[in-house]
């Protein structure tokens, strides 16, 4: 029954990815039903720009769902809520008005809020749902809000007239319905400082799940923040691409901070899911602010790079969100001081979880490398502005984003290394299994999408060029380059991951060649790690993630401010046997200190001075309600 | 293309060979500089001439990452070294990639490394891999943001055009930008190579040890692969901030002729920069490790302030 489901999901995703391809390529359609809702009715149509990420969701639902069927069969209501998920996923890019977006989009949160409860036992998980619902209904009524008024000025709730309408309307109503867009799509992107919801959510939901998550629903904040800065309103004033351009440097940045200190490996995962929009974000913000300026080929460029990253993103995101369940579902732990050693024990999710790091990691010649290359040469074309204050935030961005690409191998060297190699630190990580073959199938198949999108971007480029150029309504631009190497802004910069593969495929020919014309000698020896001569080599004696992750601490201490807290039990005959060690040296959220505490501060402050109106009695409310009324009636 | 090929083989060989050589002339001449005699100038090919005569000892708690990592090293510095100009401005992998391939080249030499350093299970390899990757890390920003200082001069970021611009225009370089640029690089250089005052590459004890902590499993054939990539990576490093920031002597052409040029160019460059850092690894002590960060803010800093004078000269 279960596998029914999964199957049933998976051809959702294929289908989906077809209708998309269709769309990509050029292929327009709309569906109006005006009986079955108020408001306009269900409209849905079919552009470029959702047909992209309606392929990218199917995408990405064909391994998560084939995955899904090997992993531990969930309850019924689970595989539902996870079909409606996929489904209202796909619909999303599609809504063509308002009443069919709120439709579509609230499905959507609902579907993931129950996946994330799906462990209905556990206080962790209730707490992360209780705060994912706060936060996304927070977010859906700033973007109603903000719809509604932009169908009030213009006077249609079709996204269609807005693009017709909003380019006339007064700047204050603009920037208003900017803002209020912004903010409820750049909510379910995970933008700092919204991102609170993401690490504890993520991690609850069932891998499967996550990876969706992560991989795709976060990007539908992506796909609306696109459509609000370049498409619904028209060409905007430069402050929009400023805040998009620093929320994605500040992302980046704070994402990886955040997932350098963090042990538990979903949680590590879903802080990088926040890097990685930053970095999404780098692009967009770019694109904007070249748009605005009038230039069009950097613009193109740089939307193109971030639909890139997008897709990168999706792809080794979800690879290594569907490993680190297999290392769960193995382990029963997503501490990764308890894990270690799972490399023997697990080859094949330890291989494509290698993979996935080093494509996160954007080491060539893998898809992240591709994507961040691109948007730094993006980033770089900032010396067609003039202003100078423009060319600062640019720098902001190009510094945040080289910060973030060194921070990002540092972390998942940590990943990695802490969670595969070495010895396993537990009895579970000792007695840990590979994956069944269907959970394997899938992080196979998107580890080779991470190769294939690493070694193609020849070919994947004309087509988001031209995705990018229905957004912008500029001519594509012209194919530069040739099936090798990728050309870009006229020959200001040329990247051939081709050509990279293939010389370091041959250059690690060299020194197996070389070695036995030297006469080196073949002898090998196993023996035992050296350490100083003591005499048993434990798990005990390895380097923890703590300990790895501990000069980050340091260096950035003015970001985490950690607290230490040291307690130690001695012998009572000596202190100098020590009975126990309690060590705890935790980051603080600056975010949740500085912003949520003071923000729930008053609001509840607010709550209780409101209180004293309740006071019971039946005569008072009566005269309240007389209250009103007068009030009413005078102001009419 | 056989010109290519050639240039390409005379590249590789050129790196590959004259690796070692720069490394033994920095020792000879720190050793010298102490009143020492120090060893023979070609002593580190005597060393891993020896080294790959050894037996090798893995141990047990490893895995193919171990045993993989010495090979992905030495690949990785064999293609940087066909895209850095070397002895032509335009080496034949240069159309692959720009200077921002070649930072994430070298970081995925550091990344396999660093996972090696971890898979030994104990706890100097893991110290030395977490020390690395933070001074990687903390390194990077520097090395786009000079980079990009560069290239907004040369309105181009492919190493080979920003060699010829500066080479067809000497007087480009006499400026504020480019020293700072320089100074910031040179930082970045002593910190990616391991390199006194961020950490020291003759040390024999664990804790302070950085890089060679992470590398102390390795033995024989491995351990020489290591060394050789590491040397390597110093040569490509040096080879770069002379020919990036100093690029007389270098020609787009390939032949015979021009790349013998470049070579001799090559060396005096090198010569310098060696008495450079000869001269101040005599004379500097190691930092702590906890102030590297601050000398990597200062670089940062220097690389800041050459992209500020060329945005607001411009």
């Amino acid at each position: 029954m279960d596998r029914l489901a999964y199957g049933l999901a998976a051809l959702v995703g294929l289908a989906a990815t077809a209708l998309g391809g269709y769309g990509l390529a050029g292929g327009v359609g709309a569906i109006r039903l005006a009986w079955l809702v108020p408001l306009g009715g269900l409209e849905l149509t079919l552009d470029p720009l959702g047909g992209f990420f309606l392929a990218l969701i199917g995408f990405t639902a064909m391994p998560a769902s084939i995955y899904a069927m090997g992993s531990s069969p969930g309850e019924r209501r689970d595989r539902f809520a996870y079909l409606v998920f996929v489904l209202s996923m796909c619909l999303v890019p599609l809504a063509a008005n308002t009443m069919t977006f709120a439709i579509t989009w609230e499905l959507m949160s609902l579907a993931s809020y129950f996946l994330v409860l799906h462990d209905r036992e556990s206080k962790a998980s209730i707490h992360a749902g209780w705060v994912y619902a706060v936060m996304t209904h927070a977010g859906l009524a700033c973007l109603l809000a903000g719809m509604l008024l932009l169908g009030a000025w213009t006077g249609s709730p079709r996204f269609e007239d807005w693009r017709a309408a909003a380019p006339a309307l007064s700047g204050t109503a603009r920037n208003a319905a900017f803002a209020l867009l912004a903010l409820g799509f750049a909510g379910k992107a995970g933008v700092i400082p919204l991102h609170v919801w993401l690490p504890l959510a993520h991690p609850a939901a069932p891998s499967h799940v996550s990876a969706l998550m992560s991989g795709v629903m976060i990007k539908l904040g992506v796909y609306g923040l696109l459509r609000v800065s370049l498409d619904w309103l028209g060409v905007g004033p430069a402050w929009w691409g400023v805040a998009i351009l620093v929320a994605g440097a500040a992302s980046s940045v704070i994402g990886v901070l955040y997932a350098l200190v963090e042990h538990d490996l979903k949680r590590l995962l879903a802080f990088h899911s926040i890097e990685n929009i930053g970095i999404i974000l780098l692009g967009l913000g770019s694109a904007v602010l070249y748009h605005g300026a009038g230039l069009s080929a950097p613009a193109l460029l740089g939307l193109a790079a971030a639909l890139y990253h997008t897709i990168n993103h999706a792809a080794f995101k979800a690879l290594l969100f569907l490993g680190a369940g297999a290392v769960v579902h193995a382990t029963a732990t997503r501490n990764m001081e308890e894990m270690g050693g799972l490399i023997k024990r697990m080859p094949w999710t330890a291989a494509c979880f290698l993979v996935g790091s080093a494509a996160i990691a954007a080491l060539p010649p893998l898809n992240g490398f591709v994507s961040e290359w691109l948007t730094f040469v993006v980033l770089f074309q900032s010396r067609h502005l003039d202003a100078v204050g423009l060319n600062l935030v640019f720098i902001l961005g190009i510094a945040s984003l080289a910060l973030t690409g060194g921070l990002a191998m540092a972390c998942f060297v940590k990943a990695f290394g802490i969670t595969f190699l070495a010895l396993p630190r537990s009895d579970a990580a000792a007695r840990a299994h590979e994956a069944p073959v269907t959970m394997r199938l899938a992080m196979v198949a998107l580890a080779a999408a991470c190769v294939a999108l690493g070694l193609g971007p020849t070919l994947v480029i004309p087509a988001l060029g031209a995705v990018a150029a229905s957004v912008l309504g500029t001519a594509p631009p012209a194919t530069v380059g040739d099936w090798l190497t990728l050309r870009v802004s006229g020959g200001y910069a040329s990247l051939s991951t081709l050509a990279i593969a293939v010389a370091l495929a041959v250059s690690l020919l060299v020194p197996l060649v070389a070695l036995p014309l030297m006469r080196a000698s073949r002898r090998t020896r196993d023996y035992e790690t050296w350490g100083c001569g003591r005499i048993v080599q434990t798990a005990r004696m390895e380097y923890t993630a703590t300990a790895f992750a501990y000069p980050f601490k340091r260096v950035f201490d003015f970001f985490y401010r950690p607290t230490k807290h040291l307690d130690i039990e001695f012998h009572p005959e000596s202190r100098f046997f020590v009975e126990r060690i309690e060590y705890e040296n935790p980051a603080r959220s600056i975010f949740d200190d500085w912003l949520y505490r003071p923000a729930l501060d008053v609001l509840r402050a607010g709550a209780r001075a409101a209180r004293t109106l309740q006071s019971g009695s039946a005569n008072l409310y009566l005269a309240y309600i007389l209250a009103a009324l007068l009030l009413m009636l005078v102001l009419a | 293309m056989i010109a290519d090929v050639a240039a390409a083989v005379v590249q590789v060989l050129v790196v590959g060979l004259g690796a070692p050589l720069l490394v033994g002339a920095l020792r000879t001449l720190k050793a010298r500089l102490v009143g020492r005699r120090g060893p023979r100038l070609w002593q580190p090919y005597a060393d891993l001439r020896k080294l790959l005569g050894k037996e090798v000892v893995v141990s047990t708690t490893t895995s193919w990452v171990f045993r993989a990592t010495p090979y992905v090293l030495v690949a990785t510095m064999l293609v940087t070294a066909l895209i850095v100009p070397v002895t032509v401005a335009r080496p034949p992998l240069a159309f692959a990639g720009n200077i921002i391939l070649l930072v994430y080249l070298f970081m995925l030499g550091t990344f396999f490394l660093a996972l090696a350093g971890l898979d030994a299970g104990s706890a100097f390899g893991g110290m030395g891999s977490s020390r690395e990757v933070a001074i990687a890390a903390l390194a990077e920003p520097t090395v786009i943001v000079a980079v990009f200082a560069l290239a907004l001069r040369a309105d181009t970021i492919d190493l080979g055009r920003i060699v010829e611009r500066f080479g067809r225009e000497p007087w480009l370089a006499a400026n504020p930008a480019h020293l700072l640029a320089f100074a910031a690089f040179f930082i970045v250089m002593l910190a990616e190579t391991g390199r006194l005052p961020v950490d020291n590459p003759a040390t024999h004890l664990e804790l302070t040890m950085i890089h060679e902590a992470m590398v102390l499993e390795y033995s024989g054939r491995y351990l020489a692969l290591v060394e050789w990539a590491g040397a390597m990576k110093l040569f490509l490093f040096m080879a770069l901030l002379a020919n990036l920031f100093v690029p007389w002597g270098l020609t787009g052409a390939v032949g015979p002729g021009p790349m013998l040029v470049g070579l001799l160019a090559l060396a005096g460059k090198l010569a310098v920069l060696v008495c450079a850092v000869a001269v101040l690894e005599t004379t500097v002590a190691k930092l702590r490790l906890f102030r590297v960060p601050e000398l990597l803010a200062g670089s940062f800093a220097l690389a800041f302030l050459s992209l500020m004078a060329v945005i607001l000269v411009r």
